[in-house]
């Protein structure tokens, strides 16, 4: 469909062979050029932290208003045994996809599950408007 | 309706973040040596940042606190978002529970969110469109201040409306970056006084911390957290 919306399925391979400030770069021209990026591995916690500074940096208020990124909770297990938890490897983010706010909304999320709507057809999405179907495309998380 | 006061604003100087620098173990990190030395000399109170996505409370919560101990207000509250965007100290608060006290800088900051449309101040709250503009402007602004505020802060007060998801972005990111750096964290269940909320819902979404339900609204349970503060935060 010429018109429709990419969703780039990116390998962590791609990911790992990037600085942090190249992969928040990358994403957001990625998400601001309006691409839909699901990430294999997702970003650190501070890696997260400075994505949303980025982006609010690059909100325009009239063809920018930001993203929509959702990944799931994962800490390190803070009940495991001292040693275990002084000597594991950190466990590495999670999948997450990550896509601008006027075109991609989380619907629904739990431990286990992530449920997008891409929308196609709104210039941007009203607070708690209901949203009628007109072309819808689930994403599987 | 609470009348904004600016309380002992003053932005710190923030270090640039170096994001190579906290990637690595976390075994070592500067962060707990930081609050180890401090307990040592105990000369600055410990910072508590109440952070949370916006309209969770926060501000209602920080004014709750603030009047109980020094009968002092915060900042001002509303239901539309992003009504905080400046982040305020207010200096030592001390709290006491049983022979236990704590005193600390508490720090209330702007709700932290991954987008900010204007229409939403016109549409949902009939706000002029400059004045959306102007709002939704500052909010950005206030989204990057409060997150640079994460750095400095000993521990944290991470705010969630119980009607609300729990597994959002923004709590996630901030619960992490708190957690990477080993520093305690009370995850407030707000707003309990809403009919047919559960509690349970944010305690089993994160089942590794301690939550408090309260209402900031009501003052409903705020000993208890005044309790959990007291033993989480030393
Ligand atoms: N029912 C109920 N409403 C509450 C409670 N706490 C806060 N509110 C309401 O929620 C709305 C937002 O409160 P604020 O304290 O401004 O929230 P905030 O988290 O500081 O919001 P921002 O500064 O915009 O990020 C206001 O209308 C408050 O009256 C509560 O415990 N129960
Ligand atoms: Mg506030």
């Amino acid at each position: 469909m010429a018109d429709g919306i990419r969703i780039n399925l990116i390998s962590r391979e791609r990911m790992d062979g990037m600085s942090p400030d190249e992969k928040i770069h990358f994403i957001l021209s990625e998400v601001m050029g309006g691409k839909v990026l699901v990430l294999e591995e997702g970003l650190s916690p501070v890696e997260e932290a400075e994505l949303m500074q980025r982006t609010m940096a690059s909100i325009d208020h009239d063809t920018f208003i930001g993203i929509e990124i959702q990944g799931y909770y994962n800490p390190n297990d803070l009940r495991a045994p001292f040693l275990r938890r002084v000597f594991q490897r950190r466990t590495p983010p999670r999948m997450t996809v990550i896509g601008p706010a006027a075109h991609l909304k989380t619907i629904y999320k739990d431990g286990e599950v992530i449920q997008a709507l891409i929308l196609t057809d709104k210039p941007y999405i009203e607070g708690k408007e209901i949203w009628k179907p007109p072309a819808v495309q689930p994403t599987k998380a | 309706m609470h009348r904004a006061e600016v309380v002992g604003y003053t932005p710190e100087p923030v270090a640039v973040r170096d994001l190579d620098e906290r990637e690595g173990t976390p075994f070592f990190s500067r962060i707990s040596v930081r609050s180890w030395l401090r307990r040592l000399f105990r000369r600055k109170n410990i910072k508590i940042g109440i952070y949370g996505p916006p309209n969770a409370g926060k501000t209602t919560l920080a004014n709750r606190i603030a009047m109980d101990w020094a009968g002092e207000v915060v900042g001002s509250v509303s239901d539309i978002p992003h009504e905080t965007r400046k982040t305020k100290v207010k200096r030592n608060i001390s709290i006491r529970y049983g022979k236990r006290s704590l005193s600390m800088d508490i720090i209330d900051t702007p709700g932290v969110a991954t987008k900010i449309d204007f229409h939403e101040f016109v549409d949902t709250y009939g706000m002029s469109e400059e004045e959306s503009r102007q709002r939704a402007r500052e909010a950005t602004e206030g989204v990057i201040e409060a997150i640079k505020w994460l750095d400095q802060i000993d521990g944290i007060l991470l705010a969630m409306d119980v009607s609300e998801d729990p597994f959002t972005q923004v709590n996630i990111t901030i619960l992490g970056n708190l957690e990477a750096r080993k520093l305690p964290i009370l995850i407030i269940a707000n707003k309990v006084d809403k009919p047919g909320t559960d509690p349970a819902v944010i305690k089993n979404a994160f089942p590794q911390h301690t939550t408090v339900p309260v209402s900031a609204l009501t003052g409903y349970n705020m000993e208890r957290l005044y309790e959990s503060m007291v033993r989480h935060f030393r």
